[in-house]
């Protein structure tokens, strides 16, 4: 009897177990498929035509790459990359400071607490708008602290010299913010028994926090760093928001650069855009395959 | 994978405008104008056009004025509308040469238009055929605080040097002779194409936006000393990079600048702000190169048909329609702006009839700058000028670099 039962089993019946996951993950497959995986392959294949979005694409091989090597501007947008990766790790240890600040049990704690992460909340464009008006060189509160002192304020956004970097406070505002919330979860998890018996060794200040406290954080320093380096190499509203590259294209970055060429009024030069987005796509690469080689290796 | 990319970005481009697809005696018309002046002008004219031929039904979508320069790219390709409306000369020639709209110089000769819009027939014409009606066009020029310069003892400038003048006078008693926001970079293309077209006159102008002229020529050197005397002296306002050319006009309300050169349509925000007619004045940009021939920008916007619409018998109607000189005379005293067609009369603006009587005078019609230019130089003449006006001193590496973009863009066209 119970042989015949098991013989009559459909294929659904004997598979469930194997199949069911998979259904439950088919639509965010196909999704990731269709919105992520598909078009990194279009953009590397639309990368070696010169297309207008209107006639017909034309093959030309790798001159836009050859163009690219030869263009100020991509250099430009590369080298502003690199300083606001490497400026916008600051929001870890800012975001750790504040975090261990903020860690305490007194009256109200949980208002300053939604008051800190409160720019993180708030749009990105909100943000370069409000930064864009205080750092107006006519009428911004900068404007203001700089007379009041009787100096002359600088033009932060309309300078070469400074213009990336005003961007980058601006950014810097509520990715600290974000950081303090991961390091805020972090710290409830830190075990009390092992602090005690660091402080019954004597243990504290910077040893307790370096030894101690600092080792059990890392799963939220991982996510602090990864968040962070996304979040610098994508920098693209505040920067459209606040500046449009300007002035004269200083305050590029390569994802700005990109959307310039390819989707502006001025642009439409899909093929350069996407060897833009080509190259953006392997400093990305690198950095995420150092980061999982790392984490395999830990994990092994 | 290109062809399915483009099915892709065809379906994600229907899916998202309104329009649904035309039916015999029903005219779908995409149109930019989502302020409120150009959006009540098209409302009349819409509602003139169905009392006048009952059995046509318009469908129409207004699009934000700065989307629709994106959007524009998809419509055509994929779910063309039967009219649309954009802009003169070289702006239109990517969408001519791609095929995707109707050659019209048919309706031309019937309407007799060839006649009534001469002045912006060059403007609508590639490869000696006619691709849309044009129904608007603004003048540019200086625009001045009236009261500042009468409290000053300042004439209006018909010359250069007389200009220079009441740029040093101004600036003498604390105030910044001219107002600009370089933020959009556009605004410096105005300028470059006054102080040029009065150096050099129209002819050599036009061989620069077409590429046959060299930026480091002596010519153009030669308008860049003239942009020298303005710019070194700093009289423009400071810090123009950080602002938009919105932003700009406060200090020009605010009495602390006194010019400020612009098209038109600069004219309603500086009212709304509190200027009267007493405060604000018109003046033609002064003579620089002396009995060169007269040559102003004037932007010009049009209508087009698209080579795929369903329903061309009815959009030639409509395009005849927005051709005749009553249409074209309602059509701009609603949008502040001036009629092409000659037989169109003006509205009693002060601004439009100096403007009107300027342009009536005029030999040769620039379009401006990032309009007659391919979109590729001009973006980066434009952000060349922005450079030149914060830093002067690097003008012959600025020139060169646009020298290079020539180059390219020349070769690309060649090819």
């Amino acid at each position: 009897m119970t042989s015949s039962t098991n013989t009559q089993k459909t294929f659904w019946q004997r598979h469930r177990l194997t199949l069911t996951p998979w259904l439950f993950l088919l639509p965010g497959l196909v999704m990731f498929l269709l919105y992520v995986i598909l078009p990194i392959f279009q953009s590397i294949l639309i990368s070696f035509y010169e297309w207008d979005g209107l006639t017909v694409a034309k093959y030309i091989g790798l001159a836009n790459y050859h163009e690219l090597w030869q263009d100020d501007a991509f250099y430009t947008s590369l080298k502003n990359n690199l300083i606001w990766l490497i400026l916008y790790m600051l929001a870890i240890p800012a975001g750790l400071t504040i975090a261990l600040f903020l860690n305490q049990t007194v009256f109200g704690i949980r208002l300053y607490k939604s008051l800190f992460f409160f720019p993180f909340v708030i749009s990105q464009v909100v943000v370069g708008l409000v930064f864009a008006w205080f750092y107006d060189p006519s009428n911004g509160i900068l404007a203001v602290i700089y007379q009041a002192f009787g100096g002359k304020p600088p033009a932060i956004l309309a300078d070469e010299r400074y213009v990336t970097y005003g961007i980058i406070a601006a950014g810097l505002w509520p990715q600290i913010a974000y950081c303090m919330i991961l390091y805020l979860t972090g710290l409830n998890n830190v075990a009390p028994e092992q602090i005690e018996a660091a402080r019954l060794d004597g243990a504290k200040g910077f040893r307790m926090l370096w030894h101690v406290i600092l080792p059990q954080l890392r799963p939220a320093t991982f996510i602090a760093i990864v968040v962070t380096v996304i979040g610098a190499l994508r920098s693209f509203d505040l920067i459209s928001i606040m500046t449009q590259g300007g002035p004269y294209g200083s305050s590029r970055v390569l994802a700005y650069y990109m959307y310039e060429t390819a989707l502006s009024e001025y642009g439409y030069r899909m093929g350069y855009g996407a060897a833009i987005a080509v190259v953006l796509f392997l400093i990305m690469m690198v950095y995420i395959s150092f980061f999982l080689w790392r984490m395999y290796q830990q994990e092994k | 994978m290109l062809s399915t990319l483009k099915k892709l970005s065809l379906t994600v481009a229907m899916t998202t405008l309104l329009s649904i697809p035309a039916w015999a005696g029903e005219l779908v018309i995409n149109y930019d104008g989502s302020d409120p002046a150009p959006k009540k002008a098209f409302e009349e004219v819409i509602q003139k056009f169905e009392t006048a031929n009952p059995d046509i039904k318009v469908k129409w979508n207004i699009f934000d004025h700065e989307g629709y320069k994106t959007s524009i790219r998809n419509f055509l390709t994929a779910n063309p509308p039967d009219v649309f409306s954009w802009y003169a000369a070289n702006r239109m020639a990517p969408f001519v040469k791609a095929g995707l709209v109707e050659d019209v110089t048919d309706l031309w000769e019937k309407e007799g238009l060839n006649d009534a819009m001469a002045s912006a027939a060059d403007a609508m014409t590639i490869d000696s055929k006619k691709w849309g009606v044009p129904y608007t066009y603004y003048q540019w020029g200086i625009y001045y605080r009236k009261d500042l310069f009468d409290k000053h003892g300042i004439a209006v400038p018909t010359k250069w040097d007389e200009f220079l003048a009441a740029c040093a006078k101004l600036k003498e008693n604390g105030i910044t002779p001219i107002a600009i926001g370089t933020k959009q970079t556009w605004t410096t293309g105005g300028v470059f194409d006054y102080i040029n077209m009065r150096v050099n006159g129209y002819e050599v102008h036009k061989d620069l936006t077409a590429g046959k002229i060299k930026y480091t020529d002596p010519q153009i050197q030669k308008t860049f000393d003239h942009w020298d005397q303005l710019v070194k002296p700093g009289y423009f306002l400071e810090n123009h990079a950080t602002f938009t050319w919105q932003e700009a006009l406060a200090p020009m309300v605010q009495g602390k600048a006194a010019m400020y050169i612009m098209g038109n349509f600069a004219v309603a925000p500086l009212k709304e702000a509190g200027l009267t007619n007493d405060q604000l004045g018109f003046f033609q940009f002064p003579e620089i190169t002396p009995n060169i021939e007269q040559a102003e920008d004037a932007p010009t916007d049009t209508f087009h048909i698209s080579s795929k619409a369903k329903n061309k018998e009815d959009a030639r109607k409509f395009l005849a329609f927005l051709a005749s000189p009553d249409v074209q005379t309602s059509v701009n005293k609603t949008l502040g702006q001036l009629p092409i067609n000659k037989n169109a009369s003006v509205d009693d603006d002060p601004f439009i009839k100096a403007g009107f009587e300027m342009l009536s005078k005029t030999k040769y019609l620039g379009q401006f700058y990032d309009r007659d230019a391919d979109a590729e130089m001009a973006k980066a003449g434009m952000d060349g000028f922005q450079e030149y006006m914060i830093k002067p001193e690097r003008r012959e590496a600025i020139l060169k670099q646009l020298d290079k973009v020539q180059e390219k863009v020349n070769s690309k066209q060649g090819s």
